[in-house]
């Protein structure tokens, strides 16, 4: 259903107001950003797709419509979403999934959020009902608006409508196990990425590294042979890369803070306390660890590298910008959201 | 059906094609040119500094040689406190800046400003690292796009995107208008091969956008600035995604006798669940020249061929390979070739590669569209580019980066013909509207630049475009750097849409008239 009107007026209102809005689609992904302030505001019924041509390889739809929804409509296409998305929990919305900008095993390999947006509608904090980019895959007249969505937790605006690109469907996959050490696996995921072989995720954890083969059956057997390792059932399989993506795998068990390190793939182990998960081929670590956040960033920025405290109880928290990068931030703020409306405090605690 | 295209007056688009600044796009300054040079040559060396007529007349316009203006003064840091130093002064002083790469940009993205600086990073030119583990190379902005290829081959690893001047264009200005290139349906544009840049802002602060991981914190301000045309900030340094280089790659040629079928062809190809590394289409007059310069072995009787690449493991690509030639015959295609060797598969490219320089040797000069549409419309828009073009009496070639939905008309003329440039810019236009009616965008990878500035005003309501000029305020409040580029002013589109009074109603009722 299609509430643009209802959501401007909303907006508008709250503009004349001086009342802050907290944008909620499923509320799967509450736990990821900060504390956000303001007046809950639903926009999950702004919902359905509205355009999906799959020779386009492009998919049109309300914020609101559930990222279930979309998956099984590719599915049945032979398409899908090739940033692999987490949904957190039945409710996940394509407005959050975008907002959230958050990105499965297939992130090194493929594509992530930002890869695959081609358009976006947007209402802004003028109360404005705006419209960047478009449904086709090269587009470069204005501004990169739509990009600039992913990953900005709603902070700049209510996403009406998003267009994403879609892939086909691998025609296969299989999951290869090895036994192996951290420093092994670790030397192991850069030399096959070195190669020209089908991956589609490399992830190591407790003395298992597992890599995913997509592509023709006959480039899959031909990549196995040079590889050797354990090939999983392939029931097995998809629930070891379920488990990951939507964080139910053991590893995310338990009380201790999760952080989330994105890091150049080839780094050896930050010296940092805790457990660690190696994803996207090295190129992100899930630590569970109790060093403080000074310690982390610290470690992080002197490796140029961006971490986030992604679930504790303290709340989720994001590397500190540079001073000038951080102004730089406030100024685009303010361009879409002058009067600091939208998911206050979402992002980072000054607005 | 097609939605028709607005109907404009011929008449006054002549009047309004024809380049000027726009007075509200212009930034003035009291800056003294001899007092800013003084304060210049205590920042660089005086041969970085170039001010002499004929010194800057080598800058006058970029690849978009229809325009030219001579700029105020060539500055040419070799280091990045020079370029710093440089933008500091101007910030100081209020000068404009343009930035330049190659000077091979189609849209007059580097035409300099008449009272501003022209910022050359050309002396940006070393590769400063090569990470092979991390599968990232660390360059400077001036770097050629090729060089990084070459540089990091015997690795095994390349940089993907490769427009087709690729080896000149640089780096910085790859990023400055987010180039493609013919792989991109499967490797992406510049924005998805790109870890982190380091721009210099107006003020002259340096900022790190994007990290060594994937992944960065906060706004992706990495994604709004490439493609940006150098109106946020200037890139001095990038480090560059680089990718495995393929095991193999095949080529087929698959002939049409219409481009209806050709169209339709590549819709089957998509839908079948193949991505080609690259997948061209060239119509009959394309064809012929191509043919007629390089000799790549391409029916000149054909009305449309295609050229369909497939790379990667050697097993992937013979399966690829044999779907796509089935669909191919499936589509009507007369005669499908697949390159035996690599020597055939890349004289195939060959022509391909060359069919601008052979457009060029078909007519004294020629005018590079750059439009997208979504697929589907392929056929329809070609015939309407068709129509439109024997309506104007002009002759137009087409090429097409058919997996994208990327079109490259090129209209055949002569410039020393009296008002044959101003024909080639209202059809231009005219084609431009076409894209935009069946929802495609009027510049796919070649930039706004100050070409297509009118263009823009057909693509974006006025709420949009201030949403642009408040994003470019973010960055650079008082419009220093390329001003009156990329981003038309309202005053400008107030005035272009004037011309379009259509079904008696003025368009744009809520922008002040000027």
């Amino acid at each position: 259903m299609d509430n643009t009107d209802q959501l401007r007026e909303c907006v508008l209102a709250a503009i004349a107001h001086k009342t802050p809005l907290h944008i909620i689609g499923g509320n799967s992904k509450a736990f990821y950003g900060r504390a956000t302030q303001g007046e809950p505001f639903h926009v999950a019924k702004h919902s359905g797709v509205i355009h999906y041509e799959p020779t386009e390889l492009v998919i049109t739809a309300r914020c609101g419509t559930p990222l279930a929804d979309i998956k099984k409509l590719l599915t049945e296409h032979g398409q899908m979403l090739a940033f692999e998305p987490p949904h957190f929990g039945n409710t996940a919305t394509i407005g959050g999934t975008v907002s959230a900008g958050l990105s499965g095993s297939r992130r090194a390999y493929t594509s992530a959020v930002r890869d695959v947006v081609l358009g976006i509608r947007l209402i802004n904090g003028q109360g404005e009902v705006v419209k960047f980019g478009g449904e086709v895959m090269k587009n470069v007249a204005g501004f990169d608006v739509s990009r600039l969505q992913v990953g900005a937790l709603g902070t700049l605006g209510v996403l009406l409508d998003i267009s994403l690109k879609v892939l086909p469907r691998p025609e296969t996959e299989i999951t290869l196990a090895f036994i192996l050490n951290e420093a092994q696996a670790l030397t192991t995921m850069i030399e096959l990425g070195r190669q020209n072989l089908p991956l589609s995720a490399m992830c190591f954890e407790s003395n298992t590294l597992h890599v995913r083969l997509s592509g023709a059956e006959s480039a899959l057997k031909a990549a196995q042979q040079r590889l050797g390792g354990e090939v999983l059932s392939p029931i097995i399989a998809k629930t070891f890369w379920r488990s990951l993506r939507e964080q139910q795998h053991e590893f995310f068990q338990g009380d201790t803070p999760l952080w989330r390190l994105s890091l150049a793939p080839a780094t050896p182990q930050p010296q940092l306390s805790g457990q660690w998960f190696i994803d996207w081929g090295g190129a992100l670590r899930w630590l569970k660890t109790d060093e403080s956040a000074e310690t982390i960033f610290a470690t992080m920025q002197s490796l140029s590298a961006h971490a986030c405290r992604f679930r504790s109880v303290l709340g989720c928290e994001f590397q500190p910008p540079a001073e000038a990068l951080a102004k730089l931030q406030r100024n685009i703020k303010h361009a879409f959201d002058p009067h600091g409306l939208f998911n206050r405090g979402r992002l980072y605690a000054e607005w | 059906m097609l939605p028709l295209p607005p109907t404009a007056n011929d008449a006054n688009l002549f009047k309004i094609m024809n380049y000027s600044p726009h007075s509200a796009e212009q930034t003035s300054h009291n800056m003294d040119k001899g007092e800013f040079l003084r304060q210049l040559k205590t920042q660089l060396k005086a041969d970085n500094i170039l001010s002499e007529p004929e010194q800057l007349r080598v800058y006058e316009c970029d690849a978009l040689s229809v325009y030219q203006v001579l700029p105020w003064l060539v500055v040419l840091p070799e280091t990045t406190e020079q370029a710093q130093a440089v933008l500091k002064l101007c910030s100081k002083y209020g000068v404009p800046v343009v930035v330049r790469g190659a000077g091979t940009g189609l849209s007059g993205g580097a035409l300099p400003v008449a009272n501003g600086v022209l910022l050359s990073m050309a002396k940006f030119n070393r590769i400063l690292a090569i990470d092979p583990d991390n599968r990232c190379a660390r360059v400077q902005s001036g770097v050629r796009n090729l060089a990084v290829s070459e540089a990091t081959a015997p690795y095994g690893l390349y940089y993907a995107p490769d427009p087709s001047s690729q080896l000149a264009c640089t780096i910085g200005g790859n990023i400055a208008e987010n180039s493609g290139g013919v792989h991109c349906l499967k490797y992406g544009l510049t924005v998805n091969n790109i870890l982190s840049i380091h721009l210099l802002t107006i003020d002259g602060d340096l900022l790190t956008l994007g990290g060594a991981g994937l992944d960065s914190s906060g706004y992706d301000l990495l994604a709004i600035v490439t493609g940006s045309e150098g109106l946020l900030g200037i890139v001095v340094e990038a480090t560059l995604k680089l990718l495995p280089m393929p095991e193999t790659a095949s080529t087929l040629l698959a002939i049409f006798t219409s481009i209806e079928q050709a169209g339709a062809a590549v819709a089957a190809i998509i839908s079948d669940g193949l991505i080609p590394a690259g997948l061209e289409m060239m119509d009959s007059l394309a064809i012929q020249a191509a043919e007629a310069f390089i000799h790549a072995g391409y029916p000149v009787d054909a009305a449309a061929l295609l050229l369909c690449e497939m790379d990667g493991m050697s097993e992937q690509v013979t399966e690829d390979i044999a779907r796509a030639r089935a669909i191919f015959y499936a589509q009507g295609a007369s005669e499908v070739r697949l390159a035996e060797t690599d020597h055939e598969r890349k004289k195939l490219w060959a022509g391909r590669k060359a069919t601008f320089p052979a457009v060029g040797r078909l007519s004294p000069d020629y005018y590079c569209m750059d439009g997208t549409i979504p697929r589907k419309y392929l056929a329809d828009v070609l015939l309407g580019i068709a129509d439109l073009a024997a309506q104007y009496g002009l002759a137009v070639a087409n090429v097409f980066h058919a997996g994208d939905g990327n079109l490259h008309p090129l209209i055949l003329y002569d410039a020393n013909k009296d008002n044959d440039l101003a024909r080639v810019e209202v059809l231009g236009h005219k084609i431009l509207e076409l894209c935009i009616a069946v929802g495609g965008t009027i510049t796919g990878e070649h930039g706004v630049g100050m070409e297509k500035l009118n263009g823009m005003c057909l693509q974006f309501a006025t709420a949009e475009l201030q949403q642009f000029h408040a994003v470019k305020a973010a960055f650079d409040a008082r419009g220093l750097l390329n001003a009156g580029k990329a981003i038309p002013s309202l005053a400008r589109c107030a005035e272009f849409g004037a011309m379009h009074v259509h079904h008696g109603q003025l368009p744009r009722p809520d922008l002040e008239r000027f």
